[in-house]
């Protein structure tokens, strides 16, 4: 009798179970890489700057928000680019990859409906291409930093590695639910550019935290509602850590710009919290994920 | 020994909307009132498959032989029931799935590879001979979307035999490409078959499946319907493929899965002869010689329904000739107990270069009892003496006129 390649057994049901395709995922993690390298050499094939677009995106971005927030509006802000870029990164992140999950499935229909893999795969490679352009873009920022000798505070660099590991889940969550839904509304991808339009307006990138938590604390509510936002709680970790500022002086003004009295365990507290979320969510976007699975190559 | 693919009690419903309504507004608009009918696609499907077995899914269009095959394959989920399979499987649903036309041959095999479920480092070591057998070394650096449909089907059928899986499942891909492409895909699932892999495809060739399966399964509009040795199944999907006949052969007897033709040991072939002119001083006939089959046969005791039937198949498996002694309306006198000869004399063989093989089997006259049957055990080996090519020799005639 030959030795078979691989002794793995594999049950095929309408509804396989949450561990068991987690062990798949994790068998194929592989194929995301695979996945997130062919996505990268495609996009930036017959390109002459190639991985350099994925770095000009923040710096003109930069370039537009420093001219109208700073130059035309006025807001102040000291060392805007820093500020800005801090946010900017995490949301860049999370849109682009919450955006090609989505699309994910229905993008690669070819391959749902002729070969065997764990579908969630596909959104997985999605969030996993857009992680190689958030250290591209954190290039960006390094480099910046480096040339204005601009001190960052090492202690809540830590924070850093929890908030892009929630980061992380909170997205492919929220994008393996996305992608099983668009297969079948496909609605779904254009409805979240208009989301995300607005969400990120919601979120405190280019104003600061205290802008908005300050008219809440004014009018007596709570400004935990403003961390009901999970991008936020993210947001500010990095903020807190890379701009380093709580209060910003600019000549005789000063800016609120963090909330005043927090320690890292308020962050930390925050973080958990959009964990804990991100874990339920997940399990949910699983769940859907594997229920509308069994039709997505009927569907495609 | 335990079975490597188990199917059991498996069902597909298919919901077939009488319109497709992908967009929100359409959704809203018909919530929970889109029409639509069940398809059962398959109905209580069991199967169990050995491991190093071949098997063969023989069915009409749309009698759901692909589904069990995607299903096996786990690109559908069945809607009841489940399958377990063991080992790594590879599925030739369609060669090159996976390409991506913007990346070279050489990115797409590790691509297309861990797609089928392989790691990299197996991938490198695999690497030079998935090229050399896609005959793609001058090639491989250059971006597949620039190769011709036969060099992306090479590619793609390089990969996925190349990744050594314990479970084969093939649809139909042997269909495509040239002959020698065909040829070679053959040699590499009979090569399979004496690796003890295991086996699965789907096919319209009843011959195919005499030719390399073990067993054969026959589907009929989802139900399976004959799941057994290759002869038989192919027996009973031709009897399916004819509308109206198919159950016509036993009337009154209501199990489908009786319908297959019954074993009956009275009666044995001893040996088979074959005779031609040159027989004892060359190995070979010359085309156009005659040729004697001989059968002896054993009878335990009388046997009165008898027909004698012959097959020559060509190297490749194309089935070139059959008849019986039903078909010739030749009578065959009651036969036995002891033993007897029947000899099919053809005056000439007309096929040009190669070899031949023969199968032969003794049945009831409406070949619902087999009693024996010998398949493609024998052979003969023809050699064209003169210069026509093809395969078989036709005598012409040449007349030219006119050009004055």
């Amino acid at each position: 009798m030959r030795q078979r390649a691989t002794e793995s057994t594999r049950v095929i049901t309408a509804r396989p179970g949450l561990g068991q395709r987690l062990r798949e995922i994790w068998r194929y993690r592989e194929l995301v890489a695979n996945l997130v390298r062919t996505e990268l050499k495609v996009k930036y094939k017959n390109s002459a700057l190639g991985f350099v677009w994925s770095m000009l995106n923040p710096a003109l971005y930069l370039a537009v928000f420093y001219i109208v927030f700073q130059l035309v509006l006025g807001s102040g802000i000291p060392a805007f680019a820093i500020f800005l870029l801090s946010g900017l990164l995490v949301w860049n992140f999370f849109s682009t990859a919450l955006s090609g999950a989505t699309g994910s499935v229905v993008a690669n229909s070819s391959l749902v409906k002729k070969v065997y893999f764990p579908r969630e795969i596909l959104a997985l490679a999605a969030v996993g291409a857009s992680l190689v352009h958030f250290f591209l873009q954190g290039i960006v920022l390094v480099v910046a930093l480096l040339a204005f000798r601009y001190q960052v505070s090492p202690g809540y660099c830590l924070l850093i590695v929890p908030a892009l590991l929630v980061l992380l889940l909170f997205t492919a969550a929220l994008g393996i639910l996305l992608a099983s839904i668009n297969v079948y509304v496909r609605d779904a991808q254009h409805l979240l550019e208009l989301v995300l339009l607005a969400w990120f307006w919601m979120t405190p990138i280019v104003y600061q935290y205290r802008l908005v938590a300050d008219k809440f604390t004014g009018r007596g509510w709570s400004t935990d509602l403003l961390l009901l936002n999970p991008i936020t709680s993210i947001v500010l970790v990095f903020q807190r850590a890379i701009y380093n500022r709580v209060e910003a002086v600019n000549g005789e003004t000063v800016i609120p710009i963090l909330p005043a009295d927090a320690g890292a365990g308020w962050y930390l507290r925050n973080l958990l919290i959009v964990g804990a979320i991100s874990l339920v969510l997940g399990w949910f976007a699983m769940a859907t994920f594997r229920r509308l699975e069994a039709n997505f190559a009927e569907e495609l | 020994m335990a079975s490597v693919v188990e199917v059991v009690d498996v069902s597909k419903r298919f919901r077939l909307y009488h319109a497709k309504y992908d967009s929100l507004k359409e959704r809203v608009i018909h919530f929970g009132r889109i029409p639509f009918d069940d398809f059962w696609a398959l109905t209580d499907i069991d199967l169990e498959i050995a491991p190093g077995e071949t098997l063969g899914l023989l069915g009409a269009n749309g009698s759901g032989k692909s589904t069990l095959l995607k299903c096996i394959a786990g690109i559908l989920q069945p809607t009841t029931g489940h399958i377990r399979t063991v080992g790594r499987l590879a599925a030739l649903l369609e060669l090159g799935a996976g390409f991506h036309p913007e990346l070279t041959g050489r990115e797409n095999v590790f691509l297309n590879a861990s797609i089928l479920g392989l790691s990299k480092r197996e991938i490198t070591r695999r690497f030079d001979e998935i090229v050399a057998f896609a005959e793609l070394e001058a090639f491989i650096d250059n971006q597949v979307k620039y190769y011709s449909s036969g060099m992306y089907v090479r590619l793609g059928f390089a990969v996925a035999v190349n990744m050594e899986p314990d479970i084969l499942l093939v649809d139909e891909v042997l269909a495509v490409g040239d002959e020698s492409f065909q040829r070679k895909c053959l040699d590499r699932v009979r090569q399979f078959q004496r690796d003890g892999r295991t086996i699965v495809f789907v096919t319209h060739g009843a011959d195919l499946v005499r030719q390399i399966c073990d067993r054969a399964a026959v589907l009929d509009h989802g139900h399976m319907v004959e799941l057994g040795l290759p002869g038989d199944a192919v027996r009973v999907y031709r009897e399916h493929l004819l509308p109206g006949e198919a159950y016509a052969e036993e009337p009154g007897e209501g199990d489908v899965a009786d319908a297959g033709p019954r074993r009956d040991a009275r009666l044995r072939i001893a040996s088979v002869a074959l005779e031609h002119p040159g027989t004892g001083s060359r190995p070979y006939l010359l085309s156009g010689e005659p040729l004697s089959v001989r059968v002896r046969f054993e009878a335990l005791e009388r046997v009165d329904d008898v027909s004698f039937g012959i097959a020559i198949y060509d190297a490749a498996g194309k089935h070139l000739h059959g008849t019986n002694t039903r078909i010739l309306d030749v009578p065959v006198a009651p036969v036995g107990p002891g033993p007897g000869e029947v000899c099919f004399a053809f005056d000439r063989i007309p096929f040009l270069d190669g070899t031949y093989l023969v199968t032969l089997g003794v049945t009831t006259a409406d070949e619902g009892t087999v009693y024996d049957w010998r398949e493609q055990q024998d052979s003969f080996e023809v050699m064209n003496p003169g210069r026509t090519f093809g395969l078989v020799e036709l005598p012409v005639r040449v007349e030219v006129s006119g050009g004055g």
